[in-house]
């Protein structure tokens, strides 16, 4: 009697239902090929088991190492040099009393964070261009050597953490300012009967009370730090830098889309899931228990 | 007195930070415009550094008679028009009937749905998938994979939670049913968040490169993104003569910087003509998606 109650309310649902169930199900059982010779003509049904014959193989390549690291250095190089600054960005914007400039620095600096990886990509490589780049103009104008940026893997790094910060660091922001907004004023004023300063205030006052925000931010952030987008590592890489910039996800889609070696590739991209599952349990276990703040 | 002195160390400090975060972050796009404004031989010189010199709309013309712009235009207007109705439809529907406390099948559909956000086939499955469907080379591969997002969903259904319930009572005692309740009620009550939705999904749709690259083999249903690799990125020689039409090869290379700044421009104004519209939902935006997650 269930149904007939809500049976607008089911379909309603039926839909979304028929959508998570063929393109976010009925792929799952895809994750069998990682254990698979997979032949497409033959299908999963047909095609011979190998075991962990594609996870051995992995571990035992010579990329292996390498991929791990850049994986973990792309994702934990922006979340160490970049996570202090929106914070630090965002007490400032709340500083600004003139409010025309407090409006236009905000709406500035929100700005990249809408527009594609395509294009940011695309300037960063024509900025940094060793014949037309205005970069390597102003190096030789100061009289140094030109350098070029995008085929020395040493540069890779660098140029992804930067312009990863860049990016987003306003956008990011805004959580911030939220949260310095709504501290209680009254705080403010005690501070000011004990004569503290602007550095005190912002020491002893403002950073313990958007403690929390910074927390759960920070496990979010860590959360997410496996998943290195896939775009941006694959518009600005290429031959000469995969060394510091081949990432697991640009190897899965090498190696499968391009290779059409499924089996090994599902093996790869599914040694990914579980490393990310780990690390967003393990911050979450670990945040519960230092702070006793969690995200569920 | 020497507190004021400290405190005027302060102040200096924010406006220094906040006057460098701002020219930082602008400096690139002002240098863009302005390459893309200016004659090709002052570029050739490298005279441009902040202002456009010996202003001219040349590059423009150029880029803008070039018809596969115009396509890949019109394609990714189609994918977020097409592809953000379809969102925000799909999105209501899911959220609704997960936000009613009395539906049946409340707890396990929010499972069903969460559960993906922590496991998925994999790039290659749903490739295997999508190719399998007949989607590889269709518009709608760019649509319907990505009917909605879960953690969208999420936020519309605590938005609908919000809702008192006392409003869908007496809506039922005038023999309203759900459907009725969610267009008529629920919906113009969450129009805000709705709103900022939009925003999410259409900036998605605007920029979706990956599903592109993935699946859009034919050039004809190529969106923007694509377009713009081309010649950006890859700095497609092919591209490169049909739109500068240079003989010399310096002249050649300087009107094709111009060329790809000028698409960078001419691919994000749409972006920055609405941007000052939907500015100020980005903060209800931003603390929407933090309550809950």
């Amino acid at each position: 009697m269930l149904i007939r109650r809500d049976k607008y309310l089911l379909i309603m649902f039926l839909p979304i239902f028929l959508y998570y169930f063929i393109f976010m199900y009925l792929p799952m059982p895809g994750i069998l090929i990682a254990f698979q010779d997979y032949i497409p003509g033959k299908g999963i049904f047909g095609s011979d088991w190998v075991g962990f014959r594609w996870f051995i193989q992995f571990a035992e390549s010579k990329y292996f190492w390498r991929l791990l690291r850049n994986t973990f250095l792309l994702a934990f190089y922006p979340l160490l040099f970049g996570f202090s600054i929106p914070i630090l960005f965002a007490i400032c914007v709340v500083e600004i009393k003139n409010r025309t400039f407090k409006r236009f620095a905000q709406t500035i600096t929100y700005l990249p964070h809408f527009i594609s990886t395509v294009v940011i990509a695309g300037m960063i490589i024509n900025f940094l261009s060793p014949t037309d780049g205005i970069i390597n103009t102003l190096i030789t104008k100061l009289g140094m050597d030109k350098i070029n940026f995008m085929m020395e893997p040493g540069w890779f790094r660098a140029i992804f953490t930067g312009s990863d910060i860049w990016q987003s660091f306003g956008f990011s922001s805004i959580i911030y300012i939220a949260a310095i907004m709504s501290i209680d004023p009254e705080l403010y004023d005690s501070g000011k009967i004990d004569g503290v300063n602007k550095f005190q205030e912002l020491w002893h006052l403002t950073l313990p009370s958007i403690k929390p925000t910074i927390v759960i931010l920070l496990l979010l952030s860590l959360g997410g730090v496996m998943s290195v987008g896939f775009e941006k590592v694959y518009l600005l890489y290429n031959g000469a830098t995969y060394e510091t910039a081949d990432v697991l996800s640009t190897y899965v889609y090498r190696m499968g889309i391009e290779g059409q070696n499924f089996g090994f590739a599902t093996a790869i991209g599914l040694f990914n899931s579980i490393i990310t599952f780990v690390l967003v349990f393990s911050a979450n276990w670990l945040s519960r228990r230092a702070t006793n703040m969690s995200l569920w | 007195m020497r507190k004021s002195m400290t405190d005027r160390t302060y102040y200096g400090l924010v406006y220094f930070i906040t006057i460098l975060a701002v020219v930082v972050t602008l400096y690139p796009f002002v240098y863009v415009i302005s390459i893309s404004l200016s004659s090709v031989s002052a570029i050739d010189k490298q005279l441009v550094t902040l202002l456009p010199v010996d202003f001219t709309l040349e590059g423009y013309k150029m880029v803008l008679q070039y018809p596969e712009i115009w396509t890949s235009y019109y394609n990714t207007i189609w994918y977020t028009v097409v592809g953000t109705i379809l969102n925000i439809f799909a999105t209501c529907l899911a959220a609704f009937p997960l936000s009613r406390a009395k539906f049946f099948l409340r707890r396990k559909l929010n499972f069903f749905i969460a559960f993906t956000m922590y496991f998925s086939g994999g790039l290659i499955p749903v490739y295997m998938l999508i190719t399998t469907l007949g989607l590889y080379n269709s518009r709608w591969v760019m649509v319907l994979p990505v009917l909605v997002i879960t953690f969208n969903v999420m936020i519309c259904r605590s938005a609908f939670e919000g809702i008192p319930n006392e409003i869908f009572e007496s809506a039922s005692i005038d023999g309203a049913n759900d459907l009725t309740m969610l267009f008529r009620i629920a919906v113009p009550i969450v129009k805000p968040t709705l709103a900022v939705l939009t925003l999410y999904y259409a900036v998605f749709h605007w920029n979706n490169f990956f599903s592109a690259l993935l699946y859009l083999g034919k050039q004809d249903l190529q969106p923007l993104q694509i377009f713009l690799r081309r010649v950006l990125i890859m700095a497609s020689p092919e591209i490169m003569q049909k739109m500068g039409g240079g003989t010399a090869t310096s002249a050649l290379a300087v009107s094709t910087l111009q060329v790809r700044y000028v698409s960078i421009v001419v691919s994000i104004i749409p972006i920055i003509t609405i941007y000052p519209f939907i500015q100020r939902y980005f903060v209800k935006g931003i603390t929407l998606g933090a309550v809950k997650g």
